[in-house]
């Protein structure tokens, strides 16, 4: 069975094969039945609009059809049920499942005890495959990933999307640049398991320093929840922005990619520059997700 | 279960059926006890030795248990804090089995994940599941890493 867990458990073949597998869907090569006799349950024990909305979309576009619990509150969760049975019992309602739940582990954990496969759509701050497929093909649209320099701008401490687009773009001999808020770097063993992985990783103290070597900037949201109080959040939230200042003298071919939802990080004004990506980012977002459910499904 | 000793020391007397574990890393003893599951409340009766002159080691420790031989799941835990170790599986008082202790590949239910967000320290079915690698434990569900300090994260 083929589950979708984490950028670890893939070598950059794999990656490029279902890079290759969403552009044939984004460019209209697929039957629009493919999936017409299956059901997918997305699991989603954690807020989400993008993962969510473009899992079902992509489900619709093949054919399929989709259940979905939407928070814990509306679940048999708040009864106390565990996660292993609670996927036991809907593995056997649905042909897969989509899984965002707030442990780090928790899509390992339901692949192990699901007879479908078992699609991570984010645990925790560990991992969000989908979302790193979906950066890679985004920035694959307008230049090759080998040897680019890319650079990790926000929250690289929790931010899951960070650690998985990082740890996928060690296999594409790219340059690392990171760049977080004091407490928030990146946690020393990602950092260690990337340098170990032949990756050069390059720290920054600001945005203002790295962004003209930059091929890719990666921005990330500080994520509010993390902080005790409004003020340290604003005191760290407040400490980068991008703005159409910043962008001078920048490479011509810079894409800014940000997961979102954004809280601040970008000014609105860059909306309106070339460098701007991370809505058709969002977009690539239901290609990708109809590759991995017709892989896991077909 | 001791006997003083010509020099006026204190030496463990043999046991007749059950394990010896000696070349304890000195100060280890209770930890391999406890990487174990032995506990002052468990059943078995045993010896334990610390800070014992060594030849080999200057210091080491050493654990009898009585009645209980360990099996090689159990004694390659031991591993992690004492790899030097060797057990010796006692019966009528002889030496039937001799061995050594080798790290384990993969380590269930012996170590807490110290990530408070992992899975494994929730109320799931779940064992914690560590790979052992050079530079410390791998969390097989949350990637975390130990790199030092393991006593201190044995269930």
């Amino acid at each position: 069975m083929y589950h979708i867990i984490s950028i670890r458990d893939f070598e950059r073949d794999d990656l490029d094969y279902l890079l290759d597998r969403a552009q044939e869907f984004d460019t209209g090569k697929y039957r629009s039945g493919m999936l017409d006799d299956k059901l997918v349950a997305l699991l989603f024990f954690e807020p989400s609009t993008r993962t969510r909305m473009s899992f079902a979309t992509a489900m619709a576009r093949l054919g399929g059809r989709s259940i979905s619990v939407d928070s814990v509150e509306a679940s048999s969760i708040v009864k106390g049920e565990t996660l292993a049975d609670t996927i036991r019992v809907v593995s056997s309602y649905a042909d897969a499942i989509v899984l965002r739940h707030p442990k780090e582990g928790a899509a390992r954990l339901a692949s192990e005890f699901a007879s479908v496969p078992v699609i991570n759509a984010g645990d925790g701050a560990g991992q969000h495959p989908s979302q790193t497929l979906l950066d890679l093909y985004t920035i694959r649209q307008s230049m090759s990933v080998d040897g680019i320099d890319v650079g990790l701008l926000g929250d690289l401490r929790y931010g899951r999307t960070a650690h998985s687009l990082a740890l996928a773009l060690s296999l594409y001999g790219v340059t690392l640049h990171t760049i977080a808020p004091g407490g928030l770097e990146m946690p020393a063993n990602i950092a260690l398991e990337l340098r170990e992985r032949g990756m050069e990783v390059v720290e920054h103290p600001n945005v203002e320093e790295a962004i003209r070597e930059l091929d890719v900037l990666y921005v990330t949201r500080i994520q509010r929840e993390r902080f005790p109080d409004s003020a340290s959040y604003y005191n760290v939230a407040s400490s980068y922005r991008i703005t159409t200042d910043l962008l001078a003298g920048v490479k011509e071919r810079l894409m800014i990619l940000h997961p979102l939802p954004r809280a601040g990080e970008i000014d609105p004004e860059v909306d309106c520059t070339p460098y701007a990506r991370y809505f058709e980012q969002a977009k690539n977002g239901v290609p990708i997700r109809m590759a991995l459910l017709h892989e896991v499904m077909k | 279960m001791t006997r003083k000793d010509p020099s006026g020391g204190l030496v463990i007397s043999p046991i007749r059926n059950g394990t010896v574990i000696d070349h304890i890393t000195a100060g280890e003893a209770l930890n391999v006890l406890r990487i174990l599951g032995i506990t002052g409340s468990t059943p078995e009766c045993l010896s334990i030795a610390t800070n014992v002159k060594s030849k080999r080691m200057g210091k080491k420790d050493i654990v009898k248990i009585e009645n209980r031989e360990l099996r090689t799941e159990e004694v390659d835990r031991i591993a992690l804090l004492a790899p030097q170790a060797k057990i010796n599986i006692i019966r009528d008082y002889q030496v039937v089995e001799k061995k050594g202790v080798e790290i384990p590949e993969i380590l269930k239910g012996v170590v807490r994940c110290p990530n408070p967000g992992c899975i494994t320290n929730t109320n799931e079915p779940v064992e914690s599941t560590f790979e052992v690698l050079d530079k410390g434990l791998h969390c097989l569900y949350c990637d975390w890493l130990i790199k030092d300090d393991i006593a201190n994260h044995i269930i």
